[in-house]
């Protein structure tokens, strides 16, 4: 333990913040203000990497916590910490934010700084969700996560910007509003808002009136997650913020505001009441399931290029939530890689697609063909991409996918078959789009003179590119971290695992 | 009857009775200081250095009140007491009239408005509404109401040359001494009642004996006039006239003062007093207003307006906290009276700086890209927007908590229902202003008026505060608690 370990989770966790504030001072310059920001995120990402590096992996509990008190009334505590699950989502943020300044280079011209002022606060609340331990803390980078992610969609977005920023901060905000509730209960009852005191309380069955005001308090929770992921019926939200919005937004909305949702299933739903989640299983593994195939279905028929990734992201996302509460460590295991390897795939895909909007200012497949003559080094990283985001073997969603669906087949084979079938549809939407765009004659003209990429957007491209090769390679290297976070998540379900979950 | 002319008991008063009082001593004399030196000084250049003195005045007031904390207990055979809920309103009226001071500087050079009296009768207003917090004797209490209205009855028509601002100012006057008239026949009920109207007295009679039927006409009048004056529903009909034709600086500072200092008499009254039969009327009140005042802010195209209805919405958050166990409902109520002055000061502060010459600017369609127009202004009304939402990291996330929570506490779960929609109605016209100023293209690009150094510091101060209460809240809400258990000692 090095004397680093006490501060690390801070650091991380405000650098980008401070760099925020160190750009509100700076002047106009365009220029500056992008390295600037680069620099910023760049640190943090640097910084970041102390956790894997410094991480306990066999230990599951949270590690460089820091707990300081406050606000004495009510009982509120600076706490945070890591496990292996929140460990790597901050890794991702960090990774992305990066990689989200460079692919915004060029294409963000106007009001440069408070683009830049925004990404970097965003980067703050991610990183503050994923590691807050007290939940009011949680609450709080929960609800500050909104109003960058909305500007940035509404200031920086195209078209109906302004309606998709307006319908995605109304329904995040609603649906927060039922967890606020089920936390205050939970203050109410338990006196604290550490949720590792809230855990042992209810685990020792401490909280009077718990077993009525449970199921609320789960599906409290469950809601505020459900649009977060978003599960169907609550995804109308995603497709508009995705296609209104600059790539950066969407590399981060897809990347990692979406895996606040899950996360907090993760942690939340299955920490705080895994009776509950047991008992309303059988209900979100068929909605799961519904996302799974109704989005891959919905993706295959998008004649824009973004709204097909939107699509697959909420179809991705179905595996996650099939994955967790599937109740088994392959499941759970196989979930939180998902998290982190959809990140990085559907990032990188966001970022292709929305270098082709610099280039034509649009993202109707139709207006696309041939590509691939063209631009050869784009198509050759959007068929890299692309593999990854199907699952093929050896790159990054393959693995994830296979552990979700061994956890879906061991909870009920026929959970394992439907979700399977999402496999074989991704293959499609994504080869098809893949097909129209860049085989064939090229179709309209202006597309004989699109340059190649340029070095500015290999760079953002590249570390992707290697990332999902090593994650597909290597899986070990996180699952070793993941695998004792995701035990203690099911040590309550243990005798449950092998079991089939539902009626 | 124990009703006994008590002054025949104590003597003359002596020094620290007049410490007791001298923020009000501080204010009044300052005032009477500007209104000596206006007619005296050259009408062209005296606005800066009277409206000076009155920023001394008020400075003034804020030490004063410091100084005084030190001096707890009775003064003037028992009608003024200062204890550490008295100071806090001192505190917070004294500081929203620096703000408003700092604020009126430029906008009154801007409408090209001169008058010295403005100045002074802020001060006045001020002395009102602090005596109002300290006095434990409900005809002192009238008088420092009349005081405080007085004052702003006349601030309110300063725009002389817009009829609405005449407009403005009559209504708030017929309406509001109709309503002071309620005030006084409770008192005089009460009176009827427990044969005393100084609050320790009828507490204890209230406390012992069955509570008369009278106390509970008593406390309904009352209650109605002082409804009127913080702007509740079913009494706040007046509200968005008057806020749209008073003069900006005039509004944030009766917006927040005078209702800081109403909710401290109701807080007295309602809980030191015992009073009977407060639970229903609060109720029906705190939902109503919150119900209205939101319902009505979503269609408003008037800035103005947009924000007096959520003034009537605020009022009906915190009388959610008068519902609620005093132990808790005290802090919080206080709490969410300090947060909402200084969100609302400054958002107030910010309309009035952007209204411009003759106040042109006020419409929702003005402020579209405001973002872009003005970095600065926009990112300022921005926060003071969130915290009237009620985000985290702003006063107004917490003042919010702290009242449903003891609402919560105190099992008024359909109120804190009601309440929470309430509170996701408003986010949307708050955000519909976010909207205008981020997300629409400026109408003319002409950059606004830089922003200048006494409004700067206003803004500075709004903000400081705003962030400060919803960062660290601790602090504050740790003296109201203790303020709290002084006043149900």
């Amino acid at each position: 333990m090095s004397s680093f370990d006490g501060c690390i989770l801070s650091m991380v966790t405000f650098i980008p913040l401070a760099g925020a504030v160190l750009l509100l001072l700076f002047p106009r310059r365009d220029r500056d203000i992008r390295v600037f920001s680069l620099v910023v995120s760049l640190l943090t990402f640097a910084i970041s990497l102390h956790l894997p590096v410094h991480f306990h992996r066999h230990l599951s509990g949270f590690q460089f916590e820091v707990n300081h008190p406050w606000i004495p009334t009510p009982n509120i505590h600076y706490h945070m910490g890591a496990d292996g699950v929140s460990m790597w989502l901050v890794v991702l943020t960090t990774f992305l934010t990066p990689l989200c300044v460079l692919i915004s280079w060029n294409s963000i011209s106007e009001r440069v700084k408070e683009f830049f002022i925004l990404l970097l606060v965003l980067e703050t609340a991610l990183i503050g969700v994923f590691l807050a331990l007290d939940l009011f803390l949680f609450y709080f980078f929960w609800e500050s996560t909104l109003i960058p992610m909305a500007l940035l969609i509404g200031m920086f977005g195209h078209g109906r910007r302004v309606y998709a920023a307006i319908k995605f901060f109304l329904y995040t905000m609603i649906a927060s509003v039922f967890m606020l509730a089920a936390i205050l209960w939970l203050y109410a009852k338990v006196g604290s808002f550490d949720f590792v005191t809230i855990q042992n309380a209810i685990r020792t069955g401490q909280v009077e009136n718990f077993i009525g005001a449970a199921p609320w308090l789960f599906l409290g929770f469950f809601i505020a997650f459900a649009v977060k992921v978003p599960l169907f019926p609550f995804h109308t939200w995603l497709p508009d913020a995705h296609v209104e919005a600059p790539t950066a937004g969407s590399v981060l909305l897809a990347g990692v505001l979406l895996k606040m949702g899950t996360y907090g299933m993760l942690r939340f739903n299955l920490g705080l009441f895994p009776e509950q989640a047991r008992a309303n299983a059988w209900w979100i593994v068929i909605l799961a399931l519904i996302g799974i195939i109704y989005g891959a279905l919905v993706a295959l028929v998008q004649p824009n290029m973004k709204k097909l990734i939107a699509y697959s992201s909420i179809s991705h996302l179905g595996f996650v939530v099939l994955g967790i509460f599937s109740f088994t460590q392959v499941g759970l295991d196989g979930a939180t890689y998902i998290m982190l390897a959809h990140g990085v795939s559907t990032g990188a895909l966001f970022m292709l697609a929305g270098i082709l909007y610099e280039r034509r200012h649009t993202y109707e497949i139709s207006e696309f063909g041939g590509l691939a003559t063209t631009m050869p080094v784009y198509a050759s990283f959007f068929l890299f991409i692309v593999l990854a985001s199907v699952g093929l073997p050896l790159l990054n969603g393959f693995v994830g996918e296979f552990l979700v669906l061994s956890g879906a087949f061991q909870a009920r084979s026929i959970y394992g078959v439907l979700g399977a079938t999402g496999i074989i549809w991704s293959a499609c939407y994504l080869l098809w789009m893949y097909q129209r765009v860049f085989f064939g004659k090229v179709t309209h003209d202006v597309n004989q003179t699109l340059p190649d990429l340029d070095a500015r957007e290999r760079t953002a491209l590249w570390p992707a590119a290697v990332a999902a090769l090593v994650m597909g390679v290597a899986p070990l290297l996180w699952l070793n971290a993941i695998d004792p976070a995701v035990q203690s998540v099911l040590a309550p379900f243990t005798q449950l695992a092998s079991k089939v979950v539902g009626p | 009857m124990n009703f006994t002319i008590q002054y025949g008991m104590h003597g003359i008063p002596g020094t620290a009775d007049y410490i007791r009082i001298l923020p009000e001593i501080v204010l009044s004399v300052f005032g009477m200081i500007i209104m000596l030196l206006d007619p005296v000084l050259d009408e062209e250049n005296s606005q800066k250095a009277l409206g000076g003195i009155a920023l001394l005045g008020s400075l003034g007031a804020v030490l004063a009140t410091l100084y005084q904390s030190k001096f707890p207990g009775l003064a003037f055979w028992d009608m003024v007491r200062v204890d550490s809920f008295s100071v806090f309103f001192h505190f917070l009226v004294a500081a929203v009239a620096v703000v408003v001071i700092l604020t009126s500087y430029e906008y009154m050079a801007v409408q090209q408005i001169r008058a010295g009296e403005y100045y002074a009768l802020i001060l006045f207003g001020a002395v009102g509404m602090s005596l109002m917090s300290s006095a434990v004797e409900l005809v002192l209490i009238f008088i420092a109401l009349e005081i405080s209205s007085i004052s702003t009855y006349i601030l309110a028509g300063f725009r002389r040359q817009v009829a609405t601002s005449s407009e403005s100012s009559l209504k708030y006057f017929l309406l509001g001494s109709f309503a002071t008239a309620f005030f006084l026949y409770g008192v005089a009920l009460m009176f009827g009642a427990t044969g005393s109207t100084s609050i320790p007295v009828i507490a204890d009679t209230l406390w012992s004996d069955s509570v008369p039927l009278l106390a509970y006409a008593g406390v309904a009048l009352m209650f109605v006039g002082l409804g009127f004056k913080v702007a509740a529903a079913p009494f706040h009909i007046w509200t968005p006239d008057v806020y749209e034709g008073a003069p900006a600086p005039v509004v944030g500072f009766m917006s927040t003062a005078p209702k800081a200092a109403v909710f401290a008499v109701l807080l007295r009254i309602m809980f030191e007093a015992h009073a009977p039969g407060r639970l229903w009327l609060i109720w029906v009140t705190a939902a109503l207003s919150m119900t209205i005042g939101n319902v009505a802010a979503l269609v408003q195209t008037n800035v103005k307006r947009l924000l007096a209805y959520s003034s009537i919405a605020h009022a009906g958050y915190l009388l959610v906290a008068f519902a609620a166990l005093p132990e808790n409902g005290i802090p919080a109520a206080m709490f969410y009276t300090a947060s909402y002055a200084a969100m609302n000061v400054g958002a107030f502060a910010v309309v009035s700086h952007f209204a411009g010459a003759g106040e042109r600017y006020v419409n929702l369609e003005d402020y579209a890209g405001l973002g872009r127009r003005s970095p600065i202004l926009a990112a300022t009304f921005t926060v003071f927007l969130l915290s009237l939402i009620g985000i985290p990291i702003t006063g107004g996330f917490f003042a919010k908590f702290y009242v449903f929570s003891a609402a919560l506490q105190a099992n008024l779960v359909w109120l804190t229902i009601i309440g929470v929609l309430n509170s996701a109605i408003g986010a949307y016209y708050y955000l519909r202003i976010i909207v205008v100023m981020y997300m629409r293209e400026p109408r003319d690009e002409t950059p606004v008026t830089p922003i200048p150094l006494g409004l700067g510091t206003a803004l500075a101060i709004s903000l400081a505060a705003t962030i400060y209460l919803g960062v660290l809240p601790g602090r504050v809400l740790e003296y109201a608690s203790r303020s709290a258990a002084e006043l149900l000692r």
